[in-house]
């Protein structure tokens, strides 16, 4: 294993300087499909220190499109950290008590092993020769890198959307290392209706003449055009029309009459077409294929006999699952699947539905009653894995 | 004893000392989760709770106790058999749908089963009715008859029978007067303003 502290990617045509750590592991690792792949390097980036104990651990999944940056300046877009109104000093994960990692997922372009990776057997990016991998793949490399950083049992792992299938998958494949988990807006399998998003995005990519079958790094290419429609697909299915109509309604971008053709009349389409602009600069369309297809492959009930409950079975981990009424895509239902399964076998859960009109979106905006509720199960789950436990006190 | 057990409504405390340290509980209609905070903190317990209401859940997830948002009709049946020693349902079975359905799932899901409710037999009530020819709306019923949640109310005597019908042994019964005070009363289903009825299987 290799440690090293700064490192650069190659995002579209630049390369990057970013910040954080990186660690390779150069032994294989079995993947869910049966491959066996490796070396695999992961990019990961920590906020707090760790006590002497190592028993303040926090783990942050991220979402699709998110990466390790989760509480500081994004070291390509320049905007703050995606879950800056979450983790950070004083926040529901509180930074000057909480030791707090995210790692990018393998799969992704942000510095873990992907397909924008150099395939050390050609000297060539591993573009469609990069394994299909799994949401339990992600996760089994995550165990790696906190298994490296000696702790042996994480006090907290918690995401939301595909970072709470991240969660689910923590629990139930590694419970003894999970004393809390919170899934967020998150769904024990991807239903047809996710899937059929994630192929028209895929879609998408693959009609763009520039992704030219997925070698177009090699070319010097970006399929721009695919990967931003994929964007733009996706960012609708994470809003609701309440949160729409509530932005933009029928409003006019920039003038007072209909133009009568195409041009981005709307603001609303001028809006999207800025998402998906921007969205091309910082990530890799490649990494967007491999990840939405973990996502669709996700379901936990099928690796245990078709029974979810199956999965939970004896588990002495601490749920607070939460949903938002607006979220569509990841719908109160889907969620509260997962707490009946829990309930079936009287594992130890709370659920809250939060009111939002902001769609699956809600769990990364200012939304009080949600980090309410975050802080106060952090804080319950504290007082029994500091004090109960007598594991070392916290500040 | 810390302030919390003070200010604990005085049903919620006589539940409260019916239930043995550190044993499993269910408190269905949790509420702002008073009663399971004082178990937790008190009488150790591993407490879960299920309330209807967001702002209920909210308060109890805020305050650390574990608790869903579910409904007593329909969510009860995702719990295994025998999965808590005690399952508690405290002035809510008015409130539901099937009552006696709820009874069953109380007596699977927990070997011991406190329910709590308002008496619809007692005189307050039977006055309103007889002689205002008005639905009645007193301390422990405070809902005009078009915005009330209780649809199902009973009288001491309907729960004895009810529970004779179902088989089910009552091991312990309480009633509180109109100050909210454990009475040895002669004719409950006349004088109790709630009761608290302790159930065990048969």
């Amino acid at each position: 294993m290799t440690d090293t502290n700064c490192h650069k990617i190659r995002i579209q045509d630049k390369t990057v300087q970013l910040p954080g750590q990186r660690v390779l592991f150069e032994d294989p690792m079995p993947l869910d499909s049966g491959l066996s792949f490796g070396p695999i390097e992961i990019a990961y980036q920590t906020y707090g220190t760790l006590n002497a104990d190592k028993t303040n651990a926090v783990l942050i999944c991220h979402a699709l499109t998110g990466d390790q940056f989760v509480s500081e300046t994004h070291p390509i877009t320049e905007k703050p950290g995606w879950w800056s109104l979450m983790v950070g000093p004083g926040k529901a994960i509180d930074t000057e008590k909480y030791f707090v990692i995210c790692s990018s997922v393998i799969g992704g372009c942000m510095g873990s092993t992907g397909p924008v990776s150099v395939n050390p057997e050609t000297g060539n990016p591993y573009g469609l020769n990069f394994p299909v991998i799994t949401i339990g793949d992600m996760v089994r490399a995550q165990k790696r890198l906190i298994d490296h950083m000696g702790i042996k049992k994480l006090f907290c792992v918690i995401g939301g959307s595909m970072g709470g299938m991240q969660v689910l998958q923590w629990a139930v494949s590694y419970p003894e290392m999970v004393f809390a988990a919170i899934p967020i807006a998150t769904a024990p399998r991807h239903t047809a209706q996710n899937i059929a998003f994630h192929e028209v995005g895929r879609q998408a990519i693959m009609a763009d003449p520039d992704w030219c079958h997925g070698a177009y790094l090699e070319k010097n290419k970006v399929p721009r055009a695919g990967l931003s429609v994929a964007r733009m697909t996706a960012h609708v299915t994470y809003l609701s029309e309440p949160a729409l109509h509530r932005k933009f309604g029928r409003r006019l971008q920039d003038r007072s009459n209909l133009t009568y053709g195409f041009d981005a009349d709307f603001q609303v389409e001028s809006y999207l077409r800025h998402q998906g602009y921007t969205f091309v600069e910082r990530f890799d369309a490649n990494s967007y294929l491999y990840i939405t297809r973990a996502m669709d492959y996700f379901d936990l009930a099928a690796e245990h006999k078709g029974r979810l409950a199956n999965a939970f079975k004896d588990s002495p981990v601490r749920f607070c699952v939460v949903s938002f009424t607006s979220d569509w895509l990841f719908p109160t239902k889907a969620n509260r699947d997962i707490v009946h399964a829990l309930n079936a076998v009287a594992a130890d859960v709370s659920f809250v539905e939060v009111e939002s009109d902001a769609g699956h979106d809600a769990f990364l905006l200012d939304e009080p009653e949600f980090h309410e509720t975050i802080d106060g199960f952090v804080k319950g789950c504290a007082e029994r894995w500091f004090n109960g436990h007598g594991k070392g006190a916290i500040s | 004893m810390t302030a919390k057990n003070n200010s604990l409504r005085s049903d919620l405390r006589l539940i409260a000392d019916m239930i043995e340290p550190d044993s499993r509980v269910l408190d269905i209609g949790c509420d702002d989760g008073a009663l399971l905070d004082f178990l937790v903190h008190n009488r150790a317990v591993s407490g879960r709770g299920v309330e209807l209401s967001q702002k209920g859940v909210n308060l109890c997830v805020a305050r650390g106790l574990s608790v869903i948002q579910g409904n007593a009709d329909t969510d009860l049946q995702y719990y295994p058999d025998d999965a808590f020693d005690y399952a508690i349902l405290s002035q809510t079975i008015q409130a539901t749908n099937n009552p006696r359905h709820v009874l069953e799932e109380l007596l699977r899901i927990g070997q011991k089963a406190i329910v709590s409710f308002p008496n619809f037999g007692h005189w307050r009530v039977r006055s309103s009715l007889a002689f205002a020819g008005r639905m009645p709306v007193t301390q422990s019923l405070s809902f005009q008859w078009y915005e009330t949640p209780n649809i199902h109310f009973c009288t001491v005597d309907d729960f004895f029978a009810l529970c004779q019908d179902m088989n089910i042994r009552i091991a312990k019964t309480l009633f509180l007067d109109e100050r909210g005070r454990q009475k040895k009363l002669l004719f409950p289903n006349l004088t109790a303003q709630q009761a608290i009825f302790f159930l065990h299987r048969k």
